[in-house]
């Protein structure tokens, strides 16, 4: 069967996923359609980083299905690159390079990786900064820039591979709450332009706000799930009332 | 030039301080040669003990056991013995086992002279500890900087060339300053199997003109000027990488 994108755009089925005798996934399935913007809640050390993990293979995992643009990720044969060409990441820490500039490190994947031309890549590379608003600062190393200027490297670093789909883990949750919402806009920025993204977030306002659908996880399952008006407002499991309760 | 050469003839007839090597062309030659044999030493060994540091922290990572197990042994056992014995145990020890040809006279002679064992044995020796070095270099350089790589689809090979080692060496510039400098100073070990290096040719100097304490004087100084300018290349490389906020 061909994927055409009125499928889902990552279909993951009844997954499992043990570290040891760790069970961390126990049955997660979940589909997420082109252009939508999902997000993920829970508790820490529910599992969401792990889940979002096995989406672009950073993870491998026992039992059960993700399909990528109708591509198993499970498959021992997978070709990760072109995998990891459709899926870009972002993580807490940003992870930048640090021996390279904000612009180098955009450049350097799709130099490395797609070797693309070196004109070519450098224009997208600028197109990126601008469209991160970080016209300037192409020149500064990482150690040299806050962590939202970081964060927004690291997005604009993962957007110069053209993804079909972002994975964001948390990526808010290490910054100064002054610099969140430049991050955050920049998120909104790509939600709006179409992109196809799977946020972990505490930021329940900036969920509410951009998410087409909500997933609630707590140790290891999907406890509940639903567009962010019947979410937030009508939650009927006491997990998730509780856990709104608190971080609310 | 000539009035400067005269002029410590003119000082040892006055003052008996004798530097032959400055005012007498035939120890003039023998020190120059001397000490050009150092420098080539002290290349040829820095190159090779690099090589096999960067190549012995890799296998260091094999899969297979045994290559770790094998890397393991070669590290201990060319650390926990003196430099000097290791010496004698190739020159006089491997060299024996290994076949001798012709040497155009009628004669046989060993494959390989005094230079080339010098140049082994001695990059061996830095080696082992460059081994030690990279590998707590690359230790350092952190796991999630290698998975943001891994994420964006680098392969194995570009993650080691383009992040890993830039990375590690920074870590280990500073200990590997330290073991190059101790390699250059240990060459003068190539003195005990004839290796004409600086050391061997003031030897011959002293012996002939009776002028220990001259020589002595002149020697130190001589190493002094010599890893000096090691130290400041090193130290201004090290400078040239650093990396604001990474590293110490
Ligand atoms: N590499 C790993 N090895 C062993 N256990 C892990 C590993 N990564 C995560 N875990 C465990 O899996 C559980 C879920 O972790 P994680 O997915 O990071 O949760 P979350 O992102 O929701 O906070 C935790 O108990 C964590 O300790
Ligand atoms: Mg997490």
């Amino acid at each position: 069967m061909v994927w055409t994108d009125t499928d889902p755009m990552v279909s993951i089925k009844d997954l499992h996923k043990s570290f040891g005798a760790l069970e961390v996934l126990k049955g997660v399935s979940m589909d997420i359609m082109k252009g939508e913007v999902i997000c993920i809640i829970g508790p820490s050390g529910s599992g969401k980083s792990t889940l979002i993990r096995c989406v672009n293979a950073l993870n491998n995992f026992q039992s059960g299905s993700i399909l990528v643009e109708g591509q198993e990720v499970n498959d021992p044969d997978l070709d990760k690159l072109e995998l990891r060409k459709k899926v870009g990441m972002v993580f807490q820490q940003y992870n930048l390079f640090p021996h390279k500039t904000a612009i180098e490190n955009i450049m350097m994947a799709p130099l490395l990786v797609l070797k693309d031309k070196k004109e070519d890549v450098e224009k997208l590379a600028r197109g990126l900064i601008k469209k991160v608003r970080l016209e300037g600062k192409e020149d500064s190393y990482p150690g040299e820039l806050s962590g939202g200027q970081q964060q927004r490297v690291a997005i604009a670093r993962s957007l110069a591979m053209n993804p079909d789909v972002m994975l964001f883990d948390e990526v808010t949750a290490a910054l100064d709450p002054e610099t969140v919402n430049e991050v955050l806009q920049t998120i909104r920025d790509l939600a709006e332009d179409g992109m196809t993204c799977i946020l972990v977030t505490h930021e329940m306002g900036f969920a509410r706000e951009v998410a087409d659908h909500i997933y609630f996880t707590d140790r290891g399952v999907i406890v509940e799930h639903g567009p962010p008006a019947t979410f937030f407002d009508a939650a009927k499991d006491p997990r998730t009332i509780e856990f709104l309760g608190q971080i609310l | 030039m000539e009035a400067f050469y005269d002029w410590f003839r003119v000082l040892y007839e006055t003052t008996g301080i004798n530097l032959p090597f400055l005012y007498d062309s035939y120890d003039r030659d023998r020190m120059f040669f001397g000490f050009f044999m150092t420098i080539k030493l002290s290349l040829v060994c820095l190159f090779f003990s690099i090589i096999i540091g960067i190549i012995g922290a890799w296998l260091q990572n094999s899969p297979f056991k045994w290559t770790r197990r094998f890397m393991n042994g070669y590290i201990q056992l060319f650390r926990n013995t003196p430099p000097l014995v290791q010496l004698y145990f190739f020159y006089f020890a491997i060299s024996s086992l290994l076949p001798t040809v012709s040497n155009g006279y009628g004669g046989q002679q060993p494959i390989l002279g005094g230079f080339a064992w010098a140049a082994i044995s001695l990059s061996f020796f830095a080696g082992a500890f460059n081994v030690e070095i990279f590998r707590s270099g690359i230790e350092a350089v952190p796991e999630s900087t290698i998975e943001a790589a891994e994420a964006l689809g680098f392969s194995r090979l570009t993650i080691y060339t383009h992040i890993t080692m830039p990375l590690a060496i920074r870590v280990a510039l500073p200990a590997l300053n330290n073991n190059l400098v101790n390699l250059v100073k240990t060459t003068t070990l190539a003195y005990a199997i004839a290796v004409p290096e600086m050391l061997y040719e003031a030897n011959q100097i002293w012996s002939d003109n009776v002028n220990v304490t001259e020589m002595m004087f002149f020697l130190l100084l001589v190493y002094f000027g010599l890893v000096g300018v090691l130290v400041w290349g090193m130290n201004s490389w090290e400078r040239k990488l650093k990396l604001p906020g990474f590293g110490a």
